[in-house]
């Protein structure tokens, strides 16, 4: 039998372009302070910390964590520095549950963050490294050609893509910490937006954030002495494959595929559209949200889309995706992944405030990276896995 | 649930490789080396863990190049720390221990020599406060090396004995990139590269790479005659002010020591890049005299960055396995003046 495991509580900063009112150490510990206050835990009971980041060149520090040890509770304890490229958050998470779930140890804080107003995750993101064709078009740049693909594989309607930034962004409008609150966008103002990289509009991608997200996961002892609700992890899933080969299916990737089948398959979900109450995707351009509805398996292949047109993405609708706003309202690269799973966390705990999706029993938070090959999920419960 | 460690490899321990910054070409030979060792092939592993550092390599996602190396077709469980591999051999044990893998593959890799090491690591300090002054990682070591020559707890001699000892040792490592027999006259007639430290005092400037293979419980017995078992496995953190912490000792290399339950120890292979932290560690960690230190001469004689750490665990791994020892630890340090300390205790039965 595992050992199980449960989000006792979550925290996030207000994000925006430049939070240049905090030094990272006070971002992580705006985050840190909300996590710990939700979770009722005090830094005694604390047993590690895994802090997770993307590039270190974001913010122009190397292994940022070290000179962090003090502001994020760790001196004196584990700290584990996780850095899976764009999944990371995810990864960050799924870390500090297999250090609970392995019996290692009982209480740990997770924190993930990203300061992007330090430095310019676009060039960043753009250097040339020996044998690589140099990009140097960001990640929108990079993820364009994969969209235009799945316009024509799919058969998509053009205006899929707007309709998914209309409901990430107005659902934004419902979270106070979101970075892009914007209740009254509409399909007209999306599609008379400039195209940055065809298909992708300016209305249609993920800003650029100044952000951190934090959780404390606890053992089944932690749980049970929990006065509030917690999220039951009822499985966890991370998969990778190559950033270039051939044969690669860069519009549904295997790893993807592969990680929501053993997810799935972990948490005893036969059919994910009907089982899952909401799901936090990681969409950084609107059109990932049907690519990824058929990627996790909630949609057959080339149908995604057909779910975002009827409305049932919607909060209210079949399958709730990201009603925090995801990726496309707030973007702190390295915390982005975590947002998802505290998210989805959150809903599961009845915490999501204006943006709770009613009655939510189980809840999917997901996260990628990199040129679409590494993949992190988890599936948490409002009840312990049976 | 038991794990131990079953497979060590490393790369030749070079001041200038020929190779990218990426490590595919150092990990290719490699995990070929350890796979072909235990009769496996890459899809017979379960979980991939590694350890490296963007600002190393000089660029963002060094790690997600290397992953070519494993050839992740089909796709495979895999993660990556921006942490020396020690600590992904940490988050690889901890996986098996969950019970979601049965055998792990652990890599780290560093081309130190691609920039300007001392000021690269200094690029680790609080960004707003201490690395606008640019204080670079040799000189940080030689405070801490004066700080404990003015306490009464180690020489220049003691200091060049200690690189004397590891230049000895390193003659039987084949990866070794110094090696030799010196002596301490001919040592401390050098002249300081930052007072008191010589250059044989600081660890050299190396490219490299190394490799382990972990198994659970049955599948260790069954591919390995000796397993190293993992007995104790802990690290510790302490603040990185350095002027918040007495520099002479490290607390928690002391607390990680302790965790991990070092007593009854035959052969401690621990990552030292100066020779002064030898010595530091072996007090802190509270190993007496009849403990064999860093047969392989540790990381005075080869420091390739993010990857020794693994190397020592790697190395006293071997001790094991080749019924050398029959409980052995491997240390790893990170940050400035040992900011960070794991130990990995193996034993073998």
């Amino acid at each position: 039998m595992k050992l199980q495991a449960a989000v006792l509580g979550t925290g996030q900063t207000h994000h925006t372009t430049r939070r240049t009112d905090v030094s990272i150490a006070g971002l992580c510990r705006e985050a840190i302070d909300r996590a710990m206050a939700d979770a009722e835990t005090s830094w005694d009971q604390i047993d590690a910390v895994v802090l997770g980041k993307a590039p270190d060149l974001f913010e122009g520090v190397m292994m940022p964590e070290l000179f962090l040890a003090d502001a994020i509770g760790a001196t004196g304890k584990p700290l584990l520095r996780v850095h899976t490229a764009g999944s990371v958050g995810g990864a960050t998470g799924i870390v500090a549950s297999s250090l609970v779930r392995s019996g290692v140890h009982k209480r740990v804080l997770a924190i993930a963050f990203e300061k992007q107003s330090e430095s310019n995750a676009m060039w960043a993101l753009s250097i040339n490294p020996p044998f690589t064709m140099p990009l140097g078009a960001g990640a929108g740049g990079y993820f364009a050609p994969h969209m235009r693909a799945y316009i024509r594989r799919s058969g998509a309607p053009q205006h899929i893509g707007a309709m998914v930034a209309v409901k990430d962004r107005r659902n934004g409008s419902r979270n106070p910490f979101a970075h892009l609150r914007q209740p009254d966008i509409t399909m007209e103002s999306v599609q008379a937006s400039p195209m940055l990289w065809d298909p992708i509009r300016m209305d249609e991608t993920c800003p650029s954030s100044d952000g951190a997200c934090a959780m404390v996961i606890g053992d089944v002892a932690a749980a049970k002495a929990s006065s509030r609700p917690v999220a039951w992890i009822h499985a966890t899933a991370m998969r990778t494959e190559a950033t270039f080969f051939a044969g690669k299916d860069h519009v549904n990737p295997q790893a993807g595929r592969d990680a929501a089948a053993a997810l799935w398959k972990d948490a005893g979900i036969t059919d994910p559209l009907k089982e899952i109450d909401a799901a936090e995707i990681y969409v950084p351009f609107s059109w990932f949200e049907p690519m990824w509805l058929e990627n996790l398996g909630f949609a057959p292949d080339g149908t995604g889309w057909k779910l975002t047109e009827a409305g049932d993405t919607e909060i209210g609708g079949r399958l709730p995706v990201n009603p925090s706003g995801g990726v496309m309202c707030s973007n702190p690269i390295g915390a982005s992944g975590l947002l998802r799973f505290a998210e989805a966390a959150m809903q599961v705990m009845g915490r999501a405030g204006d943006h709770q999706v009613p009655d939510a029993r189980k809840a999917l938070g997901h996260a990628y990276g990199g040129g679409s090959q590494f993949f992190s999920m988890w599936v948490v419960g409002a009840a312990p896995l049976a | 649930m038991e794990v131990a460690v079953i497979g060590f490899a490393q790369a030749p321990n070079q001041r200038h490789g020929q190779t990218t910054t990426n490590g595919v070409e150092m990990l290719v030979p490699l995990f070929q080396e350890l796979l072909t060792s235990r009769g496996l092939s890459r899809k017979d592993i379960g979980f991939w863990c590694s350890g490296s550092s963007d600002y190393l390599a000089g660029r963002a996602f060094s790690f997600v190049t290397a992953v070519d190396a494993i050839g992740a077709w089909p796709p495979t469980m895999e993660s990556h720390v921006e942490m020396d591999a020690a600590w992904a051999l940490y988050e690889a044990w901890v996986k098996l221990l969950t019970g979601e893998a049965d055998t792990a593959l652990v890599y780290g890799f560093g081309k130190s020599s691609a920039g300007n090491l001392r000021r690269v690591m200094a690029l680790q300090l609080d960004p707003y406060l201490v690395a606008p002054l640019w204080p670079d990682s040799v000189s940080i070591a030689a405070l801490q090396a004066r700080l404990g020559m003015q306490a009464g707890l180690w020489s220049e001699k003691e200091m060049a004995d200690v690189a004397v000892r590891s230049r000895a040792a390193a003659l039987s490592n084949p990866a070794a990139q110094i090696s030799g027999h010196v002596n301490v006259e001919d040592l401390l007639s050098q002249p300081f590269v930052a007072d008191p430290l010589r250059a044989h005092d600081c660890a050299p400037i190396t490219d490299g790479a190394a490799a382990v293979l972990l198994a659970t419980g049955d599948r260790a017995r069954e591919l390995c005659e000796r397993p190293a078992w993992i007995t104790g496995f802990a690290h510790r953190v302490d603040t990185q002010n350095i002027g918040l912490r007495d520099l002479t000792t490290s607390v928690s290399a002391a607390k990680a020591a302790a965790d991990a339950n070092v007593d009854g120890i035959d052969v401690a292979e621990i990552h030292a890049p100066f020779t002064h932290q030898d010595i530091l560690l072996r007090n802190a960690m509270g190993l007496d005299s009849s403990v064999v230190m860093n047969p392989s001469g540790g990381a005075l004689c080869g420091n390739p960055m993010f990857a020794a750490g693994l190397a020592r665990i790697g190395s006293a791994a071997t001790e094991i396995m080749a019924g050398r020892a029959g409980r052995a630890l491997g240390h790893a340090t990170s940050g400035p003046a040992l900011q960070q300390n794991l130990v990995c205790v193996l034993e073998g039965r």
